[in-house]
């Protein structure tokens, strides 16, 4: 005989609407040690955000900033060149709208809520800016020329397949007219790297170096896996040591030693020794990333690959680095956020990054003691651009995502 | 099928694996040679012109310049060597602290992103985000002249009761501290036994209630009384002695930290615990919600739940990350030279603009932050072992 259950209520539970109260109730006074917990928290912030809003509002002389605008942004670049820095922001809106575009060419709205606040933000910034008024028109064409980009890349992507491929490749020949645009020379008036400085240098120092690491890194996360003795241990010795040292110890030895390493009368400049000693340092870091996408990767593939004939470099190269790579993005990403913050060592080592742009500019007579100010500023700038990079890596790591 | 014949093949030797690998090895370590060998070739070769030479004679020669403080007595005239094991026991000084202060931080921030206060919540996830978004250098420019200066001022002021800072004489934080005499150091030896005759008596009697199903009634009653001695030596027998200042401003008592010291304190700590709180809560994460749910189910509140179930659990993936961030912080004190503090790296760092050797001064920085990082891994590999999963 079968039983029979008698019939459930209908539906799931009735979801409870929490007022305000309702909801203060159950998050933040749910027990007698939470309620106490709340109430200092809430007195802390408060007091806090009040004295916070009074001092920015009387007392924080805020002219250091657009007093020194842009030697903020551009170091002491010459000012009757900077059109070449306007074509540079150019170049970068449209490639990077372009990929934006073609990013998101299958989702059915072009920009979606965070694209519509940054650009809103964006140009909420190009109208408060402490700039003269061409430069503010300036920034709000650039935000135009993204967002028009940006729609061109969605609808262009749906009909070109190809088009990211050749968004790739324009990034890549872009790097090569930026550096012309930069640093002059085939016809345009040379500028010495010694008078780049600001936001353009920590850009164009991290941008340099990730791309510089990215080979040398993969060679070691290689050689360390590698069965050749002598391969095996030259990459141990080189990853233990570098990462053993501390950032600032290389730099100094970035500055003081290539000279003498090499022949003499070749002094190459100060930001490119830089450069180096951030290279030779992320190379490091990044072999280890790499080496646990590596080892990530199930040993099938590679016995599969071996079966179907193909040797161990092509294997390598086709088969193990493109799953490697996929898999390591968020550590990769994540060391590219480091070595952005990392420049700021460079402060140190009187290279005139933000960071040391910051410094020099709090050694002015005119501006002693105005530290908050300054840091606040410059502490705002690299967490937008941190904080965005890490957006963009979770969106990446999701957008690639093949599991189910 | 008739085999072929026994003589081997001869395959020639640009198709031989074999000669490949040795091949590819012999050329990477010519490369690496000729390489290294120009460069240190080309220095040495820089160094004679400038009648440089590569030795370490100079450790011997007397330092020619002070050094901001020193636990170890130390005057401008003693040696190079001197100045190094200085700055050293000022690192060492630096991290251990640092590492004691960071951990509690750090694993209370990540506990508390899973607090049922959503205030809790919120205030973690947003110091976590501000602080590993934000470079070190900045924080640490932050910590000294706006939080530390900010505070100093050129009268002593007082801090949440009994803290004093200020820039007099050389400033200082002042904090509650223990005296120095011989009493005190005699109670804090009792203490120190009083603590491990504790922890022995508790885990003996853990033991014994569980192996011989005894009462525990008598170790409980020596483990109260000598909780109640030990806290007698704490309060009393120390002889706490709070700061104070006198009629010209001199303070007196207590504990004195310089203020670059407390500021690169507080920026290491502040700045590795957001880190160290990630790691946690990753840790925390990584324990099946059914934990957590069967725990509730046997009636353990939220907080009993999190101290003897999830936490012991989630130590095993967080023990091994906890390495390279301790690692992170040890490299990371080298910052100090920004702040003034004299750690060993700003002793390398003066004593190569003295006497003008890199290669050398290199090698002792590289020794010495190499060995501090091997002791670190050491020590954390030791304590993941006892940790992991004992698997039969």
């Amino acid at each position: 005989m079968t039983t029979t259950f008698p019939p459930s209520s209908a539906g799931p539970p009735d979801k409870v609407a929490l007022g305000a109260i309702g909801w203060m109730r159950k998050n933040l006074f749910n027990s007698w040690l939470n309620g106490i917990l709340s109430l200092v928290i809430l007195y802390f912030f408060v007091s806090i955000g009040l004295s916070l809003f009074q001092w920015a509002t009387t007392t924080a002389q805020w002219e250091v900033i657009p007093a020194n605008w842009p030697l903020y942004f551009a170091g002491r670049y010459p000012s009757e060149q900077y059109w070449r820095l306007w074509m540079i922001v150019g170049i970068i809106a449209t490639l990077s709208g372009l990929s934006w575009g073609v990013l998101a060419r299958n989702s059915p709205k072009v920009y979606g809520i965070g694209g519509l606040f940054a650009l809103g933000g964006l140009t909420l910034f190009s109208f408060i800016a402490p700039t003269p008024i061409p430069y503010r028109l300036l920034m709000v064409g650039m935000v135009i020329l993204l967002a028009a980009t940006t729609w061109v890349g969605h609808q262009a992507g749906r009909s070109v397949p190809s088009l990211g491929k050749w968004v790739s490749f324009a990034w890549m020949a872009s790097f090569f007219v930026v550096m012309w645009l930069m640093a002059g020379g085939f016809g345009l008036p040379p500028v010495s790297t010694n008078n780049w400085g600001g936001l353009l240098l920590t850009l164009f120092i991290s941008v340099v170096s990730i791309f510089l690491c990215f080979p040398l890194g993969i060679l070691l996360a290689l050689g360390r896996q590698s069965t050749l003795p002598v391969i095996r241990l030259i990459s141990v010795l080189y990853i233990e040591i570098v990462r053993g040292v501390p950032l600032i110890a290389i730099l100094f030895i970035g500055q003081n030693m290539i000279p003498l390493f090499l022949p003499t009368g070749i002094r190459p400049a100060n930001v490119l020794r830089a450069i180096i000693g951030l290279t030779i340092f992320s190379a490091a870091y990044l072999a280890e990333n790499v080496r646990g996408g590596i080892q990530a990767i199930p040993r099938g593939q590679i016995e599969a690959s071996n079966a179907l004939g193909i040797n161990s470099f092509l294997t390598t190269l086709f088969i193990v680095l493109p799953q490697a790579l996929k898999v390591s993005i968020p550590a990769i990403v994540g060391q590219f956020i480091s070595l952005f913050q990392d420049t700021t060592l460079l402060s140190i080592v009187s290279i005139l990054e933000l960071l040391g742009i910051g410094r020099s500019v709090l050694a002015n007579p005119n501006f002693i003691g105005r530290y908050w100010e300054v840091y606040l500023f410059v502490g705002v700038i690299y967490w937008l651009f941190c904080y965005l990079m890490s957006l963009g890596s979770r969106r990446i790591e999701k957008s690639l995502t093949t599991s189910h | 099928m008739v085999p072929n014949s026994d003589r081997e093949e001869k395959i020639p030797i640009w198709r031989d694996e074999r000669f490949w690998k040795i091949a590819l090895q012999v050329f990477v370590l010519v490369a690496v040679i000729l390489i290294v060998s120009t460069l240190f070739g080309n220095a040495f070769r820089t160094l004679q012109q400038q009648g440089r030479q590569f030795n370490f004679n100079f450790l011997g020669n007397p330092a020619s310049f002070n050094i901001g403080e020193s636990v170890i007595p130390y005057q401008a005239q003693d040696p190079y060597w001197k100045a190094f094991l200085v700055g050293l026991v000022n690192t060492l000084r630096l991290i251990l602290v640092g590492f004691v202060l960071t951990t509690v931080f750090g694993v209370l921030t990540g506990i508390a992103s899973f607090s049922n206060n959503w205030l809790l919540r919120k205030l973690s996830q947003v110091y976590v985000e501000l602080i590993r978004n934000t470079p070190l250098l900045l924080q640490l420019f932050v910590w000294y002249f706006g939080v530390v200066f900010g505070l100093a001022g050129n009268e002593p002021r007082q801090i949440l009761g009994s803290f004093f800072i200020t820039k007099l004489n050389g400033g200082g934080v002042f904090i509650p501290w223990m005296a120095s005499t011989s009493t005190a150091y005699i109670s804090l030896g009792l203490l120190v036994a009083a603590i491990v005759a504790l922890f022995v008596i508790w885990q003996w009697r853990l033991k014994i209630m569980e192996t011989q199903g005894a009462s525990g009634k008598p170790q409980q009653m020596a483990m109260l009384v000598i909780g109640a001695i030990a806290l007698l030596l704490l309060v009393i027998g120390l002889n706490w002695q709070t700061p104070q200042p006198n009629e010209t401003g001199v303070i007196t008592g207590g504990l004195r930290m310089s203020l670059e010291y407390a500021a690169i304190l507080g920026g290491l700590f502040f700045y590795t615990g957001a880190f160290i709180a990630e790691i946690v809560r990753a840790g925390i994460q990584s324990v099946s919600r059914g934990q957590w749910e069967a725990a509730r189910a046997l009636g353990l509140n939220a907080g009993f739940v999190m101290r003897l179930v999830v936490f012991p659990q989630a130590l095993r993936v967080i023990i091994p990350s906890l390495n390279s961030q301790y690692m992170n912080l040890a490299k990371n004190s080298s910052l100090a030279l920004a702040i003034g503090y004299p750690d060993i790296y700003s002793t390398a760092s003066t004593t190569f603009n003295q006497t003008g050797r890199p290669i050398e001064v290199f090698f002792i920085i590289a020794a010495t932050y190499l060995s501090i990082n091997l002791v670190i891994s050491l020590v954390m590999n030791r304590l993941n072992q006892s940790v992991q999963l004992m698997e039969r």
